[in-house]
């Protein structure tokens, strides 16, 4: 193995990071904000709330990401209406098709999660915050949310770091981010030992990073709550969502 | 913040003197699980009254007491809340459950009676001081700083001043209980319901929590009180109430209640659990 190459291409490489970082974020952030109400949904007793819902988290944790991605990139523009719609011109552009996919994705898992937290929120909470009157939004907001949040921290910290790895089939779609970047180089170098191996340290790096956030997040969360008394630890899981 | 805006405070008989005051609960029944555990219960609570209601488990005091705020609803029946007829769906004769038709009322009428749990039921992600000025912040719009003040003056009232900042888990039952109860004060309520305060507690935690119940009880308050601690009930109450089977038996100041009840289930009661 070539020493000096290795460390030229990590450094290459993390011109790569800023985008892995930006399609993780924003497709976290998009996730995030569908997975909320979703979750609610999923968890209500109503039916015709709960099972589309289902149906949605079904198909998209039932089916291959790169799948879904393909579908989305490749799919998408053999419809003559979305080609003629204003959604073509983001959905002709590899990064955007990237977020969609991983947003719906992640939020597939996450509404799942959250959903296992809400529910598992002790009737006793709810009811002590109806008997004070709080509407039902006041208490969605502000006694389940924060109490399932914090008890599905740990395989929400997952998901996060789940993600992160998951953004490198954006390569697959001509993405410049770590893998992407990477595949170039190889192709420039035939080197790729030395080069994929640079890859996976900067992804050991961020998931690091990441693994820390989330440590540091629940201790300052359980310094508070929950009748837990030992912490759980976000742990690296193999996550079933990737090829 | 907003829906509180819409309320009005103090919640009602205000500006409504022909308003009756008080609670008056009609012909409640409820069946849950099978069972009819209330079967028509009439029961009537006046202000400044503090009531206690008594029976064996599976009685339905629970039940009853949390048909009064509509956390369990009547399947039929009539509830009047200080005058105001609270607007209930019944259950039909096919099996639809009762439900609520005014939930903005209902909402109201919550905020103006104080609910003690039998299992404190303090949400966890927030501090005593925190639980305690939530309902005011959210349901009756007070600032947060008035609101931290109030909620000050109610810790202090159950003696938990240097607790405010200790989140539940950090709290012994007794002190997580006394903050719930402020909680319930806070929101400055007309009447306070308590089911069982101390069941859940550890024998030489419940005294704390009776001897606030009781200096409440002697501001002449009004209060619902269903509780197993007998002597507690003797001492305090201005009227006692016994169940059975889902109707309230016997009924009477607290006197004749324990030294000369007339019904021979209620003698039972009495001399089984001294
Ligand atoms: N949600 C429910 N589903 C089914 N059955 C219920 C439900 N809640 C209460 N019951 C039944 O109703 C009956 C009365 O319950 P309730 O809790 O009102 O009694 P209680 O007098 O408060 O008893 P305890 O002293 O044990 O608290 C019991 O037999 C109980 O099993
Ligand atoms: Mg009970």
């Amino acid at each position: 193995m070539d020493i000096m190459l290795l460390l030229t291409s990590t450094v290459t490489l993390t011109g790569g990071i800023p985008l892995t970082l930006l399609l993780t974020f924003a497709s976290l952030l998009a996730g995030f904000v569908l997975a909320v109400p979703l979750a609610f949904m999923r968890a209500s007793p109503r039916k015709w709330l709960s099972l589309p819902v289902l149906a949605y988290t079904y198909v998209f944790r039932g089916t291959p990401l790169l799948v879904q991605l393909f579908i989305i990139y490749y799919g998408l523009g053999q419809v003559g209406a979305i080609r003629s719609s204003v959604l073509w011109v983001l959905l002709r552009d590899p990064f955007w098709c990237c977020l969609l996919a991983f947003s719906l994705n992640g939020a597939a898992y996450t509404t799942e999660i959250f959903r296992g937290g809400i529910q598992a929120v002790a009737t006793g909470m709810i009811e002590a915050a109806q008997a004070v009157g709080m509407s039902p939004l006041q208490i969605k907001r502000r006694i389940i949310f924060p109490i399932a949040f914090r008890s599905v921290l740990p395989s929400y910290a997952n998901e996060v770091i789940s993600l992160v790895k998951a953004t490198s089939l954006a390569s697959t779609v001509t993405l410049l981010e770590i893998t992407g970047l990477s595949r170039k180089l190889v192709s420039e170098t035939f080197a790729p030992y030395e080069i994929f191996i640079a890859a996976g340290v900067l992804y050991l790096g961020l998931t690091f990073l990441l693994t820390g956030f989330f440590n540091v997040l629940e201790a300052r969360l359980n310094a508070a709550p929950q009748a837990r008394t030992h912490p759980r630890r976000v742990i690296l899981r193999q996550v079933p969502h990737e090829q | 913040m907003r829906a509180a805006k819409a309320l009005s405070y103090p919640a009602f008989g205000v500006g409504e003197p022909a308003a009756e005051p008080g609670i008056r609960a009609e012909r409640i029944e409820k069946r849950l699980g099978g069972n009819d555990v209330l079967r028509g219960v009439e029961l009537i609570v006046r202000p400044g009254e503090i009531l206690s209601i008594l029976g064996s488990s599976g009685s339905g005091k629970s039940t009853l007491l949390r048909c009064l705020n509509l956390l369990t609803i009547p399947d039929r029946g009539d509830i009047w809340v200080h005058g105001e007829k609270l607007a209930i769906r019944a259950a039909s004769q096919h099996g639809g459950p009762a439900g609520i038709l005014d939930h903005r009322q209902v909402r109201r009428v919550r905020a103006s009676m104080g609910m003690v749990f039998q299992n404190f039921n303090l949400w966890p992600h927030k501090t005593a001081l925190e639980n305690v000025t939530e309902g005011p912040v959210l349901v009756k719009g007070i600032r947060r700083g008035a609101a931290a003040e109030l909620g000050r003056h109610y810790l202090a009232k159950v003696g938990l001043s240097d607790k405010a900042d200790a989140y539940p888990r950090h709290l012994s039952g007794g002190q997580q209980q006394r903050v719930a109860i402020a909680r319930a004060l806070a929101m400055e309520p007309q009447v306070l319901l308590f089911d069982e305060p101390t069941s859940a507690l550890d024998p030489e935690l419940v005294g704390e929590v009776l001897r606030v119940m009781a200096a409440l009880a002697g501001e002449g308050r009004t209060m619902v009180i269903v509780t197993h601690e007998l002597a507690f009930a003797r001492e305090v109450s201005t009227r006692a109430a016994f169940m059975h089977g889902g109707l309230i038996e016997e009924e009477s100041p607290p006197q004749e209640f324990f030294s000369s009840p007339v019904s021979g289930r209620l003698r039972g009661f009495l001399a089984s659990h001294r």
